[in-house]
């Protein structure tokens, strides 16, 4: 079955064969992976998929890659939780935590878009991969460079924090500290993604890599026993993913494995880089770059490559957006540990915490079913939260010490209930 | 001779200024646009310069200082 047709520019939608390559040679338009779905039609079933791997390669005559799958086999798949607690503190009947914070190797959900770069790099026949990152894309790349056994190029601007690049370093990539200005270095990294033969994961092979973000959304349809909820919240970066969670929903509705597409997405942003939520707010699709100043480091783009279409996506599905101040991310992040037990990154605090307002707003409403994308682990940036979390009890190695403090703590918490 | 494929994004007050003219006649940079979105209060060009390095080089310099914000044509190469 010939599943691929090849590419097409989202723009003037001039046609492209399967090649690793990224943008329209006549409008710049950013290139898409275009599929034959009328071949797919009752190939594709509840039933296929279902026989399929634990892992998001259960979808994978949906994604754009044709050989065995190189690398990630364990990629995706992650829980989809209901958060009874959650739903009872935000005041919604409904609410399920789709839970990439525990996605495997790297805990986030980049390992996804990589799993489907690196396996295409390699069908490709591509030795090297590479990318340009500050945290969990860089993590993921170098993770899954080292299970393929192909050599990787990590690059990252000159003063980031060692801390940043130890969960990076440690797979052995060959890391490339760039001094400049940020945007010194990302346009270089452009101009190296365009001079050699390596496989850029977000560059040269963007087409092919943004199509992985498409399995957190069927798992999000698969996993509520093939129904799509009244809402999904997405935080937001370069905005790829919240257009790939809808491609998926409207997909499987094209392939007959759903009735409706009955979902308003929306958007997350922090207030401190959130040009993607003030086109929606303005309703404008006019993207104004923003400097990102924020502690969600891993949403921090200010000029994202698919703000536009993310609004689009908003737009087109009756969602909305919402901004979230650094304190509301920590309180989202708290909220979310407090109530469910999970430890999610500040995106995860800033997805909280917007969804605690369009609920507020009434935007989300009370009886609906809501799904909160989770999308990164706590446990990689935890700085954020120094300042707000304390020891409760300090003690002296001794019983009696231990009682007096027990009955300080349970008279304490009588008089503050 | 260099290529490079950019991406250009005007603020409101330089919006009427022909920006692009002096980057052709002031840094001896050859232009081809390929697609742009212009409107009265913003707008953005996405464009092929070629030239000698380091004239490009000053030239983005220079719209930078001018307030356009000068991107590569994937715009966000470095993420998180």
């Amino acid at each position: 079955m010939e599943k691929l047709k090849g590419l097409k520019c989202r723009e003037c939608g001039r046609a492209y064969r399967a090649a690793p390559v990224h943008v329209c040679e006549f409008c710049f338009g950013p290139l898409e992976v275009d599929y034959d779905y009328e071949a797919l039609k009752g190939v594709v079933t509840r039933e296929t998929i279902a026989a399929g791997p634990p892992s998001m390669w259960r979808y994978r005559e949906l994604l754009p890659v044709e050989g065995d799958i190189a690398v990630g086999h364990h990629v995706g798949f992650t829980p989809l939780v209901r958060a009874q607690n959650l739903a009872e503190e935000l005041g919604v009947r409904e609410v399920w935590v789709k839970n990439d914070s525990v996605c495997h190797p790297s805990w986030s959900f980049k390992d996804r878009v990589v799993a489907v770069a690196l396996t295409k790099a390699k069908e490709f026949g591509y030795d090297t991969v590479a990318c340009a990152s500050t945290g969990n894309l860089a993590n993921s790349v170098a993770a899954h460079a080292a299970e393929a056994s192909l050599k990787s190029y990590i690059f990252i601007p000159a003063d980031l924090e060692p801390g940043k690049v130890v969960a990076t370093l440690v797979y052995n990539p060959t890391l490339v500290k760039v001094e400049g200005t940020y945007d010194e270095v990302n346009r270089l990294c452009s101009e190296i993604a365009d001079k050699y033969r390596w496989a850029f994961v977000n560059v040269n092979f963007r087409p092919y890599y943004s199509e992985g973000s498409k399995t957190y959304g069927y798992e999000i349809v698969e996993q509520l026993g093939w129904r799509t909820p009244d809402h999904v919240v997405v935080p937001c970066a370069g905005g790829s993913l919240i257009t790939k969670i809808w491609k998926a929903m409207k997909e499987f509705k094209q392939l007959g494995l759903i009735e409706r597409v009955g979902t308003k997405v929306h958007a997350a942003q922090a207030l401190g880089c959130g040009p993607i939520v003030t086109m929606i707010k303005n309703d404008t699709d006019v993207l104004v770059p923003v400097r990102p100043n924020t502690i969600a480091k891993s949403l921090a783009i200010g000029n994202p490559a698919d703000g536009y279409y993310a609004y689009r996506t908003v737009k087109e599905s009756g969602g909305y957006g919402e901004h979230a101040t650094d304190a509301e991310i920590i309180d989202g992040m708290l909220l979310l540990a407090r109530t469910e037990g999970i430890f999610t990154e500040t995106a995860g605090g800033v997805t909280i915490a917007a969804t605690k307002k369009l609920i507020d707003a009434g935007v989300i409403g009370k009886q609906d079913s809501l799904v909160v994308c989770i999308t990164g682990n706590g446990l990689k940036t935890p700085d954020p939260l120094y300042a707000r979390l304390e020891t409760h009890v300090k003690i002296r190695p001794s019983l009696s010490a231990f009682d007096r403090a027990l009955a300080d703590l349970k008279a304490h918490s009588v008089r503050e209930g | 001779m260099t290529r490079m494929r950019v991406r250009l994004t005007f603020p409101p007050e330089r919006i009427q200024e022909p920006l692009i003219y002096h980057l052709v006649k002031d840094f001896d940079i050859i232009t081809n646009i390929r697609r742009a979105d212009v409107k009265s209060d913003y707008g953005w060009v996405a464009l092929e310069l070629e030239g000698d390095e380091r004239n490009l080089e000053k030239g983005i310099a220079w719209l930078k200082a001018k307030g356009v914000t000068v991107d590569p044509i994937e715009r966000d190469v470095i993420v998180p």
